[in-house]
């Protein structure tokens, strides 16, 4: 085993079930996307309007912005309704468009009879994180980081 | 939804106390087990629970093992997109059981 592999940080795994049948629930993901995504986050200065995920395979996702441009987020890898969607992530940790960062969301819709679906999401290959060159810096700039995740923990817990 | 698994790794006060101190700088097994209530065998364990909840990592050093948080800082991204898609998740769900005109829309 070679010393200087990398750790492979777990694949980021959410699996749920709302109330909504299953072309409902695609439809509000996918075409009704500007409608839940955090307004919070997006690239750029120009606040964000609208998000969008194109609808077919090779389509991009991207932020609509104040000031009218586009910023690309990536790209749409699977497009198979009403069932799977596979985005591929080219944001980086800094919240910046890269385009030779490549992460993959997976989200799946499984019916659970007819009024309610469950989604299995994934955001996996993080380690392609550790490729970019802000790693290390981001790290540093995120001191804070993990005694965050500390005392959220501690929150969590009761404590 | 929470970081599950980070946050199971955490509960053990021991762990936490191991984390805390790797928080601090890299440290071999014997020196995280100097003042602490516990073996050096059980050190060892609570770490392999913490490498494997991708918190911390570790690295030969001689003879010896060092243990650190994930130098690439994956560790604070895996946590940081973790928050943030729990976050995005919630509203989504909102939004997809908000009542509106899709279901009588159907016959």
């Amino acid at each position: 085993m070679s010393e200087s592999q990398v750790i492979k940080p777990a694949a980021i795994r959410k699996s749920f079930t709302v109330r909504a049948p299953r072309e409902k629930a695609w439809d509000v993901f996918t075409a009704g996307f500007g409608r839940w995504w955090p307004k919070t986050h997006y690239i750029g200065d120009s606040p964000l309007t609208d998000a969008v995920v194109e609808p077919r395979q090779g389509g991009r996702w991207y932020g609509v912005h104040e000031d009218g441009a586009e910023r690309p987020w990536g790209q749409v890898l699977v497009w198979d309704p009403p069932g799977r969607l596979v985005l591929d992530w080219q944001i980086s940790h800094e919240w910046g468009y890269r385009a030779d960062l490549h992460t993959d969301v997976e989200v799946i819709f499984t019916a659970v009879g007819d009024a309610e679906t469950q989604i299995d999401f994934e955001h996996r290959g993080l380690e392609a994180f550790g490729d970019s060159e802000g790693a290390v810096r981001t790290r540093t700039a995120m001191d804070g980081g993990w005694g965050t995740i500390l005392e959220s923990f501690k929150a969590e817990a009761g404590g | 939804m929470t970081n599950a698994r980070a946050f199971a790794a955490l509960a053990d006060p021991t762990r936490r106390a191991v984390f805390e101190r790797l928080a601090q700088g890299p440290r071999a097994v014997s020196e995280l087990a100097q003042g602490l209530p516990v073996s050096r065998p059980a050190v060892s364990q609570h770490l392999k629970v913490l490498k494997e909840a991708g918190l911390v990592s570790d690295r030969a050093d001689g003879a010896r093992r060092v243990y650190q948080i994930d130098p690439a800082g994956l560790g604070q991204i895996r946590a940081w997109l973790d928050r943030f898609w729990d976050v995005a998740l919630e509203a989504f769900t909102a939004e997809v059981e908000r009542d509106d005109p899709w279901e009588s829309d159907k016959p």
